[in-house]
């Protein structure tokens, strides 16, 4: 059972959230300025490592509120949580397919 | 009166842990016989002298006891009662009164006949968590506990213990070692904070120390109704200690598997525990020194034993070994058995030399025995460690596999951690129970009685934790002296030998994966408890010679190859350790759980939950049918006296067009959207506009995903210019809000937009039908009802005459004039009643949603989920209208992609069956009438047969007075008038194709 | 500017609040047939519940303010207080006590005594907040027919919450006058410990017979 600590909540099982895959990959400032295969990069490829991964939790069984969290795609480890006004911490990879930074 | 026969010829006349007071009755094969309360079902058997349980799986041999615990491999029964319970190992089964069981050959069979008993499941959350309550697992706890912090010990057995119960005369923490577990239970039961859970086995082991464990209550259980006989655990502990314990290997030799082979550890168990004693001329066959005090207890209990060690006399084996020649034991060294005699029955074993390569060294004796204990060494219990990724390394002196790494917030000690002594296991549970409460913020008060705990560097720890352990000698396959294999049992549940595993290397195969799948062995009931290290060690012999860089690793495999010896070539040859070929991976269960223990009381009207609207009751007392959507119940139709389903259905469609029917649409999601961006924020969300839709007024609206598929649709009331009221479809309530959300905060937090869920706020009747003007017309004396004082598509805000405060809008879901009555849902059930009475002279009839999908396919208005499936645009719908090209919103980018302008997409249509009576399944094919070719729908067609399209909907409208179906069909619109086959269950029949809308085009019933 | 909708004038017509029906109102039987000396189910019917949306702290104090609370601003936390009379109602003595859950950092939930007992008619709390809140951001929702509110109590109430719900309900982590949001078997609800042994569960109003039929279940072993 991953244990995720909302920024607003505190810690709460898994079962409370839900999913919203990579983050800051923000929606196109301009969609129609790009060509098909930038908007299909932009709607089906997001990146896949291993290890520290940014992403995109909502709690939904609690305060509904979306944030980022760090997590270790192999451990599983969550290393940092952050609301979406806050900078992504130091030191992480950053997405190659973001376009904008999102509150960063 | 069954007769048990009081014979327990194996029993001693002294010791055990049994209340010799209470002789409890059991029945075995339909034998009565008797035991102890204390007793196992298997220490019972050995105790009445009966080692030979039932036959292996495939092979039928005769099997026997092998073991005193949750590895057994070959002692199962059933227990026989209301509901059989099958493959329970008579090692782990609790003797009670009454207990009739009968033995299985390797395999149980589900009984059919329902189980009546419960099973529950508890959360719980910990401090610290003690699994395993042996001298580690004891210490560790007692210290945990000393400082206030929430501790649970879990302990399989019945008793706490563990290894100390096989071990009562030995001194721990300067008392005798029951005095200590009574006084530590003591302890631990006197503390607020700490729970102590015996019979319950934590099973599963998964991320930030969330454990799965398994309660066996059967005897509070029968107590008390309401009471479970099974509980599920859910643990969430901040800090985990395992004290498992390890597991003694059986050796692999020829006939290894007849009765009366039996572990050393066991044998001692039985001895020490039960006073049980399984043999009286024992040849003891041992690679290491533990199996030395088995040899002690046994003589002490009047046994002869003769002592079998496969080591030489080397230094560290001595003082053992010239123990057990002072005690008057006989000791063979550099020997080892190498066969049985017998087959029902160990009745001599027969014994040779072996030479420093494990070869035969001269002839075998036969020395007469009626038991053979067995030692291989020993492998630490590390299922759950590696259940978390836990690290692994091979430990060459201790001959197994040990934690080498921790996991996060997890302590691993005594002997499954490889320390073999008491004093040191008391240690090392004393220290980790120390360092987990002072992790959870409770620190340990301090306890001298423990032990010297001074904290020692790992090396000196290593050192003296090696130095206990004594030597073994890996012995991974004694020869026999025909050379066979074949009965060298590697695996006794699964019936895998030595021979098996030759032929799977013989086969190519080399990691242990490979040999796992090729063999079976590790997928029997014990998961390789019995047989898995001495697999990896077979492998490291087989495979020498081998490049071991070839050989793909299992856990952790990150061990190099030995070079042993020149090949011929010159090249030196690779044996690989059992480290380079690693482990299979361990899951949970680590043992045996029944499916209905993890339902639990999550099954019938509690498995999941059945939402309904207020006027539910009504519904049930008009005698409706319901259909589940969702999690709901909603009526489906509400069949009358002798009517069926399409009787029923067809009145219901009757009364909608001609007179007046209704229908609880309290289920659609209902979201409160303010702000004074609201306008903007739907203008994005939608495909249609709604920046300048009229306070007053709705407008249905579409949405789609980013990737420009439909998602949901609805109508959305303006309350105010900065409040909307949006409805949503009633499977989609959930994720519409989610979505809205994730729009808001995550992409335009800058948008000044407020959303919340109202679907349970409210309660809505649809009143629909030329009729239904004058039903509303009663039932809100307010209202002006008229056609140009209460358009389509406008709502009002009234006080129905009942007093009660009420939202109604002129929407239509039918194509008919139609009204919604919207009240707080505590009003639902008498606003419905009314509107049951208002109706009552205009004929008003309940109608469910078969009625509602009948209606509203005449029309063609899709269904989010039967007419999309996630590939669908509006396009495809037929909807263009509504699609806007002036403003952006979510998805518009999409509907410009190559793939959604070329042609050959499937698009909604309707398709006519030519006989008017057939009503075509749901998701029947559509293919062109000449695709066929000369197949005639017998077997399969020579080549694949192209589809075109399939049915998504489809009824009989008693509007039309025929069948009809929607359909998406490629280029569905170029091809009205065509006629395509429809394809279903082997029958192909031809369909007209025709626009969608097939009652009604001109829209002129919408206005009464 | 589109004419706005008007508000419509307070209920506190007897004959009307007579029509209603709580979510568990059948339910009346099972639940006092599942209790006993060691832990009782009732339903709470008619509280009046109002959503508020705030996000300015000017906004949060305005609201807070129109209850006569300090809104809470933690995970947990619940404000009392008491609304006093607005003077909507012409018996002149309408009040009734109130607690303000937080729900999320803009979010809360107003709990107020039924309106057929305090006399304060749930269109004037909703008034009084809108009014508070004016043309800042945020949202005044009347959710009182969406959640009901189900109380459960005696020794071994706890026992009964810990089958299935998964937080740590243990005084250190969850004391007295504590509340919050999550799951009961998938079903969301909001859990708040009103007293030692006193538990109310608020789920939403189609769900009250499935989290009844799981609270009355773990009860038997108590009963």
């Amino acid at each position: 059972m991953m244990v995720i600590p909302c920024p607003f909540c505190g810690p709460r099982n898994e079962t409370e959230y839900s999913y919203g895959g990579q983050a800051h990959v923000a929606y196109p400032e301009n969609p129609d300025a790009l060509t098909d295969e930038e908007w299909a990069q932009f709607l089906f490829y997001r990146d896949n490592p291993r290890g520290s991964y940014a992403e995109r939790w909502q709690h939904s069984a609690g305060c509904r509120k979306w944030f980022n969290a760090v997590r270790n795609t192999h451990t599983y480890e969550i290393t940092h949580v952050y609301r979406l006004d806050q900078a992504r911490p130091d030191g992480l990879p950053k997405a190659p397919l973001a376009t904008k930074e999102v509150g960063a | 009166m069954t007769q048990h026969q009081n014979h327990q010829g194996g029993r001693l006349e002294r010791g055990g842990r049994l209340d010799r007071d209470q002789s409890i009755g059991f029945t075995i094969d339909g034998t009565a016989l008797t035991g102890y309360v204390g007793d196992t079902l298997a220490s019972a058997l050995v105790a009445n002298g009966r080692l030979r349980v039932g036959d292996s799986i495939y092979l039928r041999r005769p099997r026997g006891v092998l073991s005193a615990g949750v590895e057994e491999p070959n002692g199962f029964v059933r227990v026989n009662g209301d509901h059989n319970e099958s493959m329970l190992p008579a090692t782990t089964l609790e003797l009670r009164d009454g207990l009739d069981v009968t033995l299985l050959d390797g395999i149980g069979v589900l009984d059919d006949r329902p189980d009546r008993n419960e099973y529950d499941k508890m959360h719980v959350h910990a401090d610290v968590a003690v699994i395993g309550s042996g001298p580690a697992g004891l210490a560790a706890a007692k210290e945990a506990a000393s400082g206030g912090a929430r501790v649970v010990l879990f302990e399989q057995d019945f008793e706490l213990g563990g290894s100390l119960l096989s071990d009562p005369t030995i001194t721990v923490a300067g008392q005798g070692a029951l005095d200590y577990i009574a006084r530590v239970r003591a302890e631990l039961e006197a503390a607020p904070e700490v729970t102590v859970l015996t019979r319950t086995c934590v099973f599963g082991s998964y991320d930030n120390n969330f454990l799965v464990a398994l309660e066996k209550r059967d005897e509070v259980a029968s107590a008390k109704g309401g009471v479970s006989r099974q509980r599920l655990w859910h643990v969430t502990a901040g800090q985990v200690v395992l004290a498992v314990g390890a597991f003694e290997r059986p050796i692999v030799f020829s006939d290894n598997d007849v009765p009366g082979v039996m572990l050393a550890s066991a044998v001692k168990t039985y001895v020490e525990r039960w006073a049980a004693l399984p043999g009286r001329d024992v040849v003891l066959f041992t690679t290491n020194d533990s199996a030395y005090e088995t040899a002690r207890c046994l003589t002490k209990a009047g046994a002869t034993v003769t002592v079998v060690d496969a080591r030489p006399e080397v230094k560290a084996a001595v003082s053992a070994q010239e123990g057990a020649r002072r005690a008057g034991l006989t000791v063979h060294t550099a020997s080892a058995v190498v066969g049985i005699e017998g087959s029902e029955g160990v009745t001599g074993a027969f014994v040779a030399p072996i030479d420093d390569a494990g070869q035969l060294a001269g002839d075998a004796q036969l020395l007469a025995c009626d038991l053979v204990a067995v030692s291989g060494g020993w492998t630490p219990n590390v299922s759950l460690h590696s259940q978390r990724q836990g690290q692994l390394a091979w430990d060459d002196a201790l001959s197994g596999f040990v934690p080498s790494a921790g996991v996060k917030n997890q302590f691993v000690v005594g002997a499954g951690n490889g320390t073999y002594d008491t004093d040191d296991c008391l240690i090392e549970g004393a220290r980790a129970g120390r360092g987990a409460a002072a992790a959870a913020g409770f620190p340990a008060s301090s306890s001298a009685d423990d032990g010297d705990a001074v904290a020692e560097s790992a090396e000196v720890w290593h050192a003296r934790q090696h130095r206990a352990a004594g030597t073994v000698r890996p012995l991974w396959a004694v020869p026999a002296p025909d050379g066979s294999l074949d009965t060298h049992f590697v695996d006794p549940h699964r019936d895998n030998t030595a021979a098996d595993v030759l032929r799977a290397t013989g086969a190519g195969m080399r990691s242990v994966e490979h040999v796992k799948r090729y063999t079976s062995i590790s997928t029997g009931i014990d998961q390789g408890k019995i047989g898995g290290v001495n697999t990896i060690g077979l492998l490291t012999q087989l495979l020498s010679g081998n490049d071991a860089k070839a050989i793909p690793a299992g856990q952790p495999g990150q061990d190099a190859a030995e070079e042993v010896e020149l090949t011929a070539s010159g090249q030196p040859a690779r044996r690989p350790t059992p480290g380079t070929i690693g482990t299979t991976t361990f899951r949970a269960p680590f043992t045996p759980v029944a499916f209905t223990a993890l339902a639990g009381r999550g099954r019938g009207t509690l498995f999941d939950a059945a939402r309904t609207s207020p006027a539910h009751s009504w519904h049930v007392e008009h005698g409706a049918r319901f259909e589940d959507v969702g999690q709901w119940k909603r009526p489906w139709f509400y069949p009358q006296e002798g009517e069926d389903m399409d009787a029923a259905v067809a009145r219901e469609c009757r009364a909608a067009r001609e007179g007046v029917a209704f229908m609880d649409a309290t289920t659609l999601g209902k979201i409160e959207i303010r702000g004074a961006d609201a306008p903007e924020f739907l203008n994005r969300i939608y495909t249609n506009p709604f920046l300048k839709l009229p306070v007053g007024k709705g407008r249905y609206g579409v949405m789609c995903t980013v990737s420009g598929m439909v998602f949901d649709d609805g109508v959305t009331l303006r309350l105010a210019d900065d409040r909307f009221f949006m409805t949503t479809t009633t499977g989609g309530a959930a994720k519409v809000l989610d979505w809205l959300e994730e729009w808001s905060q995550t992409e335009w937090p800058e948008l000044d937009v407020t959303l919340t869920s109202v679907t349970e706020q409210w309660s809505t009747v649809a009143v629909v039908g030329p009729r239904s003007r004058d039903v509303i017309a009663k039932l809100a004396p307010e209202l002006d009802v008229s056609k140009e004082g209460f358009g389509f598509m406008e709502f009002r805000e009234t006080t129905l005459a009942s007093g009660i405060d009420a939202r109604v809008c002129r929407i239509t879901f039918s194509g008919e004039l139609a009204y919604e009555i919207n009240v707080p849902r505590w009003y639902g059930l008498k606003v419905w009643e009314d509107v049951a009475a208002a109706g009552e002279e205009f004929g008003i009839t309940p109608y469910g949603t078969e009625t509602m999908h009948v209606l509203r396919a005449e029309k063609a208005f899709p269904i989010v989920g039967q007419e999309t499936d996630g590939t669908i645009t509006p396009h495809d719908l037929g909807m263009d209208w509504v699609v806007s090209k002036t403003k952006e919103f979510i998805g518009k980018r999409s509907f410009s992609r190559a793939a959604f302008t070329e042609p050959g997409r499937k698009q909604l249509v309707s398709v006519l069956p030519l006989d008017h009576t057939l009503r075509l399944p749901e998701g029947a094919q559509l293919i062109e009438p000449d695709a066929l070719g000369d197949y005639t729908g017998e077997g399969l067609p020579s080549a694949p047969i192209a589809m075109v399209g399939f049915v998504t909907s489809s009824y009989h409208s008693q509007a039309l007075g025929r069948s009809f179906a929607l359909a998406l069909v490629k280029d569905g619109p170029t091809r009205v008038g065509q006629t395509l086959l429809a394809s279903f269950g082997g029958q192909f029949t031809e369909v007209e194709v025709r626009e969608p809308v097939l009652y009604d085009k001109e829209g002129a019933r919408r206005d009464g | 500017m589109a004419e706005q909708m008007t508000v419509k004038p307070a209920t506190t017509d007897a004959a009307v609040l007579g029509y209603r029906r709580s979510p568990a109102h059948h339910l009346t039987e099972i639940m006092a047939e599942a209790g006993g000396e060691q832990v009782r189910l009732r339903e709470v019917p008619f509280l009046t519940q109002i959503t508020i949306r705030a996000t300015s702290p000017e906004a949060v104090a305005a609201v807070g303010n129109a209850l006569g609370v300090t809104m809470p601003s933690a995970v947990g936390e619940v404000a009392q207080g008491e609304f006093g009379d607005l003077g909507s109602d012409s018996s002149g003595s309408s009040g009734s006590s109130v607690s303000v859950v937080w729900l999320s950092p803009d979010e809360w939930l107003a709990v107020l005594g039924d309106e057929a007992e305090t006399g304060v008619a749930i269109t004037a709390v909703v008034e009084s907040l809108n009014v508070a809140l004016g043309q800042r951001r945020g949202q005044v929702v009347d959710v009182s027919s969406n959640r009901t509110t189900l109380e459960l109590s005696g020794p071994k109430a706890r026992a009964v919450l810990d089958k299935t719900i998964e937080l740590d309900l243990h005084p250190r982590e969850f004391p007295v006058g504590r509340a919050v949001s999550t799951q009961m078997e998938s079903v969301a609800v909001i859990l708040w410990r009103s007293a030692d042994d006193t538990w109310l569960l608020m789920p939403r109003a189609s769900f009250a017979e499935h989290v009844v039929g799981w609270l009355a279940d773990g009860m038997r072993e108590f009963s």
